[in-house]
């Protein structure tokens, strides 16, 4: 027990890391996400090519190489970046990506009749997406979106590709250092708990948009 | 007055529309009747806007509205805003297209609401209300924007005999406002009962 509240402080402090990576993330990947559907689903073909290229690429291919790329392949370009910043811009372009489909097809799962009935009301575009149609597919995809943030929060243990200490990474050490698995449990359990807590948060939000059927 | 010259419309090579020539005036109401699959919902969608049409003319020639293409329509499933309550499904646009202020839109929508006898359900959503009451909410949403014509497709199908009447007496009220009511419905009963003028559409040879 003593040996738990030892090691308890250090891996908290590895999960600050694994905190601020999931909040920078899901704060601007979801706005993101929606921007991606958006030009996804552009008439203009070339932007909605160009889209769907970047979605295969996010999606084709894995977040760590993806992190790698930002942060040692961008220099190359003469881009050179912070490892925080890299790691910032590989999670979000990359669940950007993810969340552009989520919406998408929150989106195409909305009846045309609710476009027809704004358009006759001659209502914008934009009043019609934000206020007609986005309120309304966020509540479909609701239970997508968490599914996302869940794999986020266990995604962002691959910033020790560039030398982030996260509470997995802290839990290695701890666990090689002292020959136990212990620490490993702990940061196990510490996860779960955190995904326990954004659970009943977006059962919570997914309660309060119950309002209407 | 509304007029229509020489409409063509077809879907691909099907020809749905063949020259059609239609007026309707205002504080009238006029019905289009005709056997499924005529083209009359495509009719009223491109009087709306909602649909093109190949050829031919849609002429407003209405000179007292700033807006000439004011024409509103009650849908067949209505399409109404499931995430709003009553009240905001039809004040909503009166904000953002009329640019009103809430204030005035609602004292606006109450007037309404007190015409379609939907009083006491203001705060209401649409899985609350029954069918005859999300058709006059429907109603309520489009008259709100004060077009110069209304249309209606098919207004009656879903509805019983008492209802069927409710929503005629309905139309005559909106007709005796002013405006143009135009309808589209199956209904020969209901057309001759309260229409002023009755068209037909027929199948037209392709």
């Amino acid at each position: 027990m003593d040996y738990i509240l030892e090691i308890t402080p250090f891996l908290l402090d590895g999960f600050k890391t694994s905190l601020w990576v999931f909040l920078i993330t899901a704060i601007f990947s979801i706005p993101l996400g929606i921007i991606v559907c958006l030009l996804r689903l552009s008439r203009i073909k070339i932007i909605s090519m160009i889209t769907q290229a970047y979605i295969l690429i996010m999606r084709g291919t894995p977040l760590l190489l993806q992190i790698i790329f930002v942060y040692f392949g961008l220099p190359i370009m003469g881009i050179v970046l912070n490892r925080e910043v890299s790691v910032s811009i590989a999670f979000i372009l990359n669940y950007a990506a993810y969340f552009g489909e989520i919406f998408r097809g929150g989106i195409n799962s909305i009846d045309i009749g609710q476009f027809e009935a704004a358009k006759v009301l001659k209502l914008s575009k934009t009043t019609t997406y934000l206020g007609i149609i986005l309120p309304q597919v966020f509540k479909i995809v609701l239970p997508s979106l968490g599914n996302e943030l869940i794999t986020l929060i266990k995604d962002t243990s691959l910033v020790y590709v560039l030398g982030l200490g996260d509470i997995l990474r802290a839990a290695k050490t701890l666990s090689n250092k002292d020959a136990t698995i212990t620490p490993l449990f702990i940061a196990g359990a510490i996860y779960l708990i955190f995904i326990w807590f954004v659970t009943i948060l977006l059962k919570r939000v997914e309660m309060r948009l119950e309002y209407y059927k | 007055m509304l007029r229509i010259e020489n409409l063509n419309k077809s879907f691909g090579t099907k020809k749905v529309l063949k020259d059609v020539n239609l007026e309707f005036e205002r504080g009238t109401i006029s019905m289009i009747t005709g056997e499924s699959g005529v083209g009359k919902t495509t009719l009223i969608r491109c009087l709306c806007g909602l649909e093109t049409y190949d050829s031919g003319r849609i002429l407003y020639l209405d000179e007292d509205s700033k807006d000439n293409k004011s024409i509103g329509l009650v849908f067949q499933n209505l399409n109404l805003f499931p995430h709003f309550t009553v009240m905001k499904n039809i004040i909503y646009p009166l904000i953002k297209v009329k640019k009103i202020d809430k204030r005035q839109a609602t004292s606006k929508a109450k007037d309404l609401i007190d015409m379609l006898s939907l009083k006491g359900l203001e705060d209401h959503y649409e899985y609350q209300l029954s069918g005859g009451q999300k058709q006059r909410v429907a109603i309520a949403r489009a008259l709100a924007m004060e077009p110069n014509y209304l249309c209606f497709d098919e207004p009656t199908s879903a509805l019983d005999y008492k209802l069927r009447d409710n929503v005629g007496e309905i139309l005559q009220k909106v007709a005796s406002k002013g405006r143009g009511v135009i309808v589209i419905t199956h209904d020969r009963d209901f057309a001759k009962k309260y229409g002023n003028k009755i068209y037909e559409l027929k199948n037209i040879d392709n």
